[in-house]
């Protein structure tokens, strides 16, 4: 009776330990397959090639990446710098000033902001967002625009990643001892100084490594930019230029990448391009994220 | 009235516009997609199948087999995914000790997963797939879906898993439990994590396209086997978008609004039973 409980124990520890590895082996898998996938782009274009030459003519196998990655590029830093201004400054709002009463109300809405599908972003960036640039925003700047630009999937994206934003942030600041809080107001300090001067400045290596997260998050996002931002294979010099950024290649043209030699080596290129820079990007902060949490706590 | 007043007031002021605008945002996408879904939205739409008659726009057709579409992958990746994770939250918090080399690589290793892009995971699958010799169907889509969404399973369980206290282990231990006999102790106490977990999980599913896309392939009916093309919500929002005449715009809106006051319904769900049951959780 007794080795049975304890066989029953061990076979638990020995299942539950292969699942737990095997699900951190995911990784580690999807490099290597999209790596094999992507391995005979490789050998006809040199890395450099790919990804500083903007050539892209799949069917004389010449394979630049520069216009998807500067889209991807510019896309992101756009959505980040709407985004993370707004984000800092509701969850100092919400962690520093508001009472709970009002936090019962924001966190709902941040939840609902946060659940809705990439799609449903697409479908709102199409009735509002392009409408407002090609109407009312792009003619004081160019001549003509349809809307289907940067600067719409930049908005679409800021939007999208803020929840992540703001959850993290209030996650970080939440995370600062009061007691520090109340040494600063105890000499006199108003409650911004407090936040700026020991808030902020005690938690700026998490903000960096939260904007580190949400840049990754933004840089995968998909339906709602191929929606957004327009399909043209091109460098975008302007913020009304309409772009294709990197998931958007993909998603774009998946169906077509078996009729095209090397061309489906290409689409999973990008995706391995996607899944490297997400992977830097995602240890890095998570690393540092941890080590704040084990140093306030 | 001295600098760091006027400094104070600024400040304020501008974080009560930023909440406001987080609100603005909730409102504006919501109102957009409901003025323009409901008036394109019928029982005849959500309650038939269209196939083609969909985007030809035939009288009495209807977009069921994506919302059956939807609930085939995301039951049955949710179950998968429920399956898989809940023992790896188990081992992490019971099996390991509390500052293990392993429990902390794991962890990076769940949220490296949990932020990889949805399209990558459908670019895995589909090499997956050309490498097996499988096209697009329902059990590809579920599969990819259920690799999506066990870092969100494992993460949001681990949050409330952490935060169980180790003495009530102790306790159960002290009377002779084995580790895996504490399961139901501990089972008992992060019920309400493990139900919003999977709440967030579904409502990843369902919204998810670009996995979807990759892997499942696209159809107008509904499938009667694992091996057969489906199609989801999203997609089918996707699909109606692209469709040059301006009736079928009009049904995916209302495809839209019906995917948005689903999400709409797992969200309030989720922040209901968060509160609900928070309140007698051991602290």
């Amino acid at each position: 009776m007794m080795t049975f409980r304890i066989l029953k124990d061990r076979t638990a520890n020995g299942l539950m330990f292969s699942l737990t590895v095997v699900a951190m082996l995911l990784v580690v898998a999807m490099g290597v397959g999209l790596y094999l996938k992507a391995s005979p782009v490789l050998e006809g274009n040199s890395l450099s090639e790919l990804l500083l030459s903007g050539n892209w003519r799949p069917e004389s196998r010449k394979f630049g990446f520069l216009p998807f990655l500067m889209s991807t590029v510019w896309v992101t830093v756009f959505a980040i710098a709407m985004a993370a201004p707004i984000a800092l400054l509701t969850a100092v709002y919400l962690t520093e000033y508001a009472k709970s009463g009002i936090r019962k109300y924001v966190f709902p809405a941040l939840d609902i902001l946060g659940g809705l599908p990439s799609i449903i972003y697409g479908i709102w960036g199409i009735l509002l967002i392009i409408p407002w640039i090609s109407n009312r925003l792009a003619p004081h700047f160019v001549e003509t625009s349809t809307g289907y630009s940067l600067l719409a999937g930049g908005i679409v994206l800021g939007v999208m990643i803020l929840p992540l934003l703001v959850s993290l942030f209030i996650e970080i600041f939440t995370s600062v001892p009061s007691e520090l809080r109340e040494a600063s107001v105890s000499l006199g300090a108003t409650r911004w100084q407090t936040t700026k001067s020991v808030v902020l400045r005690k938690t700026m290596p998490g903000i960096i490594a939260a904007v580190v997260l949400a840049v990754s998050r933004a840089l995968g996002e998909t339906i709602a930019v191929l929606m957004v931002c327009g399909s043209r294979v091109r460098v975008p010099t302007s913020l009304f230029d309409d772009c294709q950024p990197l998931p958007a290649l993909i998603a774009a043209h998946y169906g077509e990448m078996m009729s095209v030699p090397l061309y489906d080596a290409a689409l999973m290129f990008a995706a391995l391009i996607l899944f490297v820079v997400v992977l830097l990007f995602n240890i890095i902060s998570r690393m540092i994220l941890y080590r704040i949490e084990k140093t306030f706590f | 009235m001295n600098f760091k007043s006027i400094e104070e007031k600024i400040f304020k002021v501008l974080m009560i516009g930023a909440t406001l605008t987080v609100f603005a945002f909730v409102i504006s996408i919501i109102y957009s997609i409901a003025s323009k879904g409901w008036n394109a939205l019928s029982w005849n739409l959500i309650t038939r199948v269209g196939g083609y008659d969909l985007y030809t726009q035939r009288e009495g057709s209807g977009f069921l087999s994506a919302i059956v579409g939807s609930l085939y992958i995301v039951g049955a990746s949710t179950f998968l995914g429920l399956l898989i994770s809940t023992p790896v939250v188990f081992y992490l918090n019971v099996y390991l000790k509390k500052r293990s080399k392993m429990a902390y690589v794991a962890r990076i290793a769940y949220d490296v997963l949990f932020g990889i892009p949805s399209i990558v995971y459908g670019a895995f699958g589909l090499t997956i797939m050309l490498f097996l010799g499988m096209r697009g169907s329902l059990i590809s889509g579920i599969v990819v879906v259920t690799l999506l969404i066990i870092p969100i399973f494992i993460r949001s369980m681990d949050e409330v898993a952490r935060q169980f206290p180790r003495d009530i282990l102790d306790a159960a231990y002290s009377l002779g439990a084995t580790r895996f006999e504490t399961i139901f102790v501990v089972l008992r106490q992060i019920a309400p994590g493990i139900a919003t977990a999977t709440l967030l999980s579904i409502g990843r599913a369902i919204g998810d396209a670009a996995s979807v896309m990759l892997t499942a392939g696209y159809t107008d009916h509904i499938p009667t086997s694992f091996t057969q093309p489906v199609g989801t919500l999203p997609m089918l929002v996707f699909n109606l978008y692209n469709q040059p005449a301006p009736e079928a715009q009009e049904r995916g809106y209302a495809a839209a609004l019906v995917l948005t006051l689903i999400v709409l319904a797992l969200s309030i769900s989720g922040r209901f039973i968060t509160n609900r049951f928070s309140k007698n959780k051991l602290q």
